[in-house]
């Protein structure tokens, strides 16, 4: 089994910090990088009648404008660098899909991006890398 | 520039409908009034004919025994299948790759912000001012029965809805009726579809609009004064903004905002309840026997049967077919699934809603009795007197939330206002998929039916109630002659999904994702 590295990636500078220091961490252990993508979304929101009859076409506009946009370009870089690359994207909270997405691929680790944001609403209600700290299966890497 | 001039066109008619002063505007409304009711009369009267040799309405004994077959037919589903609704609304069953698109909770709490709005406040206060306590018994029966007529409708609208190249799924009694009754090899499938339509665009007009715009309107005259053209007039621009101009982000503000009033509205009638917990015993025993006995209202027992079961209709909607047009863009292999789910929907809105609407009533002593003889004492109109001399829907249980707290007038009547609204742009979206069902799409065409729907708006807020109401409750149910014929015809389509699903479940092939 291939030795895979999950790096949570949405093009923002922290998550090209994390990207970077997945590329060093892939070299040293001959691993392959997973590049995961993961759009906001809760089951539980409230929507009106129009946007449930367009849901699907919007989910597909999004998941498409997603990978054009964002994950494509890290995926022709890291190649371009010579690395084995795999991509995720997917709906959900960023924490948790992160954590499934190591456990169904078998990730040895996860690497993101600290958002340096240190304001009340993360304080209280926690931020991705504090959740994944404190649940993830796997060791977790926060780039700062 | 074509939306310019049709803006420009609408805006001088609800100018002219608004005309300048208000001493000229309370005419108006009376004038609005009297033609509106003049040109509805026959339509009304057609569909609240007596059953011959009864006084009982025929269009309520078909809802109700449209209701009882779908009971009895389904094995009681509505018990049966209760906890597994509750399971596949949380998210048990649902597949996380499915993530990003429409769940069953999202499902639900659309077409519940179409359901929950004034027929859960007014609607209610109206059925127990002239049935008196009793009819909340039969309110509350008719929702549980309806919960079979739902899981019905529901079903077949994922089942039988149309699902485009682009990804955007349209459904509902249109679909159902014509493409199940192809399948089946029965006649006059297009008819029927047409039909429903006509009756879906009336009743978004009708129930979805006017009842609704009339009763915020007057909640707000009765709390700040302002006079009904206004805030009918602000309304109808209000809504104008959402549907033609494309404001979304208010029909976004509100589908967040309204789910959290309704639970404020249980939780405060809670309180209510529970504040005079002595009388608790005492209001059921009012409920009970006002369903049994002759308690002095117009038409008896009978009239407090006829009060519940129309109100409950009215408010739930179930075997109406308008719920199956929200319900079916849900994202599920099982059309069966989100039948389960719907019929939690009758449940919430009259189980739950409408029955703390009629305690509170109840219980805050709002319907005078005649102490000696235990009979209701009715005015010149033939409804029951109450205790704050309050009339009509939402002023009665106004008054009775006011009883209890003094700020409550003013809450409810922010509430009221959003129910409304969010009521509005639900049912404007039914009347629109009915619309353009039968006429087609295009920008000019469904220009046409949103431009009307916002001078609906007005008509509603400014015409009196009992013209508003029938006409409003006419639309709504002529609606369910159509559904629940195809109802009838396509149940053994249903019964198949059912009985597969429930084998496949038993089985372990259908498991849960999440424990």
């Amino acid at each position: 089994m291939t030795n895979r590295i999950v790096v949570a990636y949405d093009d923002s500078e922290p998550s090209k910090r994390a990207l970077e220091h997945a590329i060093e961490a892939a070299r040293l252990t001959n691993a392959a990088i997973l590049v995961a993508h993961v759009l906001e979304w809760s089951p539980y929101s409230f929507l009106t009648a129009e946007e449930l009859a367009e849901r699907h076409k919007r989910r597909n506009e999004e998941v498409s404008r997603a990978k054009q946009a964002v994950v494509d370009p890290a995926v022709a870089e890291l190649k371009k660098r010579g690395l084995e690359v795999d991509t995720e994207i997917r709906y959900g909270k960023v924490a948790e899909t992160l954590i499934a997405i190591a456990e169904e691929t078998g990730a040895s680790q996860i690497i993101i991006g600290r958002t340096g944001h240190s304001t009340i609403a993360s304080r209280v209600f926690g931020s991705v890398a504090g959740s994944l700290a404190q649940v993830s299966p796997v060791p977790v890497t926060i780039v700062p | 520039m074509q939306k310019r001039i049709s803006f420009a066109a609408a805006m001088a008619a609800l100018a002219v409908l608004g005309s300048a002063s208000p001493a000229a505007a309370q005419t108006l409304g009376e004038q609005v009034d009297s033609i509106f009711a003049a040109s509805t009369g026959w339509f009304v009267a057609l569909i609240f004919a007596d059953l011959p040799g009864t006084n009982i309405p025929w269009i309520v004994g078909w809802l109700v025994v449209g209701a009882v077959v779908f009971t009895v037919y389904f094995g009681f589903i509505q018990f049966r299948a209760f906890g597994h609704a509750i399971a596949l609304v949380s998210g048990k069953y649902a597949n996380p790759k499915d993530a990003g698109e429409v769940s069953h909770f999202q499902a639900l709490a659309t077409a519940l912000s179409g359901t929950v709005g004034l027929g859960n406040i007014a609607g209610v206060a109206v059925a127990v001012s002239i049935g008196g306590a009793g009819a909340t018994f039969w309110m509350i029966l008719a929702g549980l029965l309806g919960m079979a007529s739902k899981f019905t409708e529901c079903t077949l609208g994922v089942k039988y809805r149309n699902e485009y190249a682009d990804g955007t799924v349209s459904g509902g009694p249109m679909y159902y009726l014509e493409k199940g009754f192809k399948e089946r090899g029965l006649p006059f499938g297009k008819l029927m579809a047409f039909g429903f339509a006509i009756m879906c665009v009336l009743g978004a007009l009708g129930g979805g609009n006017m009842f609704q715009a009339n009763q915020a309107a007057s909640q707000i005259q009765s709390v700040t004064g302002a006079p009904t053209w206004l805030t009918g007039l602000l309304l109808a621009v209000i809504v104008f903004a959402v549907i033609v101009g494309g404001i979304k982000s208010i029909a976004r503000v509100t589908e967040k905002v309204v789910p959290f009033m309704g639970i404020g509205y249980v939780a405060v009638s809670l309180l209510i309840i529970f504040m005079n917990a002595d009388m608790i015993g005492w209001a059921f025993g009012q409920i009970f026997a006002g369903a049994f006995t002759d308690t002095g209202i117009i038409g008896g027992m009978i009239g407090a049967l006829i009060q519940g079961f129309r109100r409950a209709a009215f408010s739930n909607e179930a075997g109406i077919g308008s719920a199956a047009i929200a319900h079916s863009a849900v994202r599920t292999k099982e059309p069966i699934t989100e039948g389960f789910v719907s019929l939690l929907e009758p449940f919430i809105d009259t189980v739950i809603i409408c029955t703390m609407t009629a305690l509170v009533i109840i219980i805050t002593g709002q319907l005078l009795m005649d102490a000696q003889t235990g009979q209701y004492i009715l005015n010149d109109a033939g409804r029951i007197v109450t205790a704050s001399g309050a009339t009509g829907g939402v002023p009665i249980t106004s008054a009775a939330f006011e009883s209890a707290f003094s700020w409550a007038p003013a809450a409810l009547a922010i509430a009221v206002v959003l129910f409304a609204f969010s009521t509005m742009i639900t049912w404007s979206y039914y009347g629109l998929k009915a619309w353009t069902y039968m006429l087609g799409e295009g920008k000019n065409r469904e220009l046409v039916f949103k431009v009307t729907f916002c001078v609906f708006v007005f008509i509603g807020a400014v015409s009196s109630l009992d013209a508003v109401l029938d006409f409003s409750d006419a639309a709504l149910f002529a609606m369910a002659v159509f559904n629940i014929i195809g109802l009838y015809f396509l149940m053994p389509i249903v019964k198949k999904e059912l009985e597969s699903y429930l084998a496949r479940l038993q089985s372990g092939e259908i498991k849960p994702y999440k424990k």
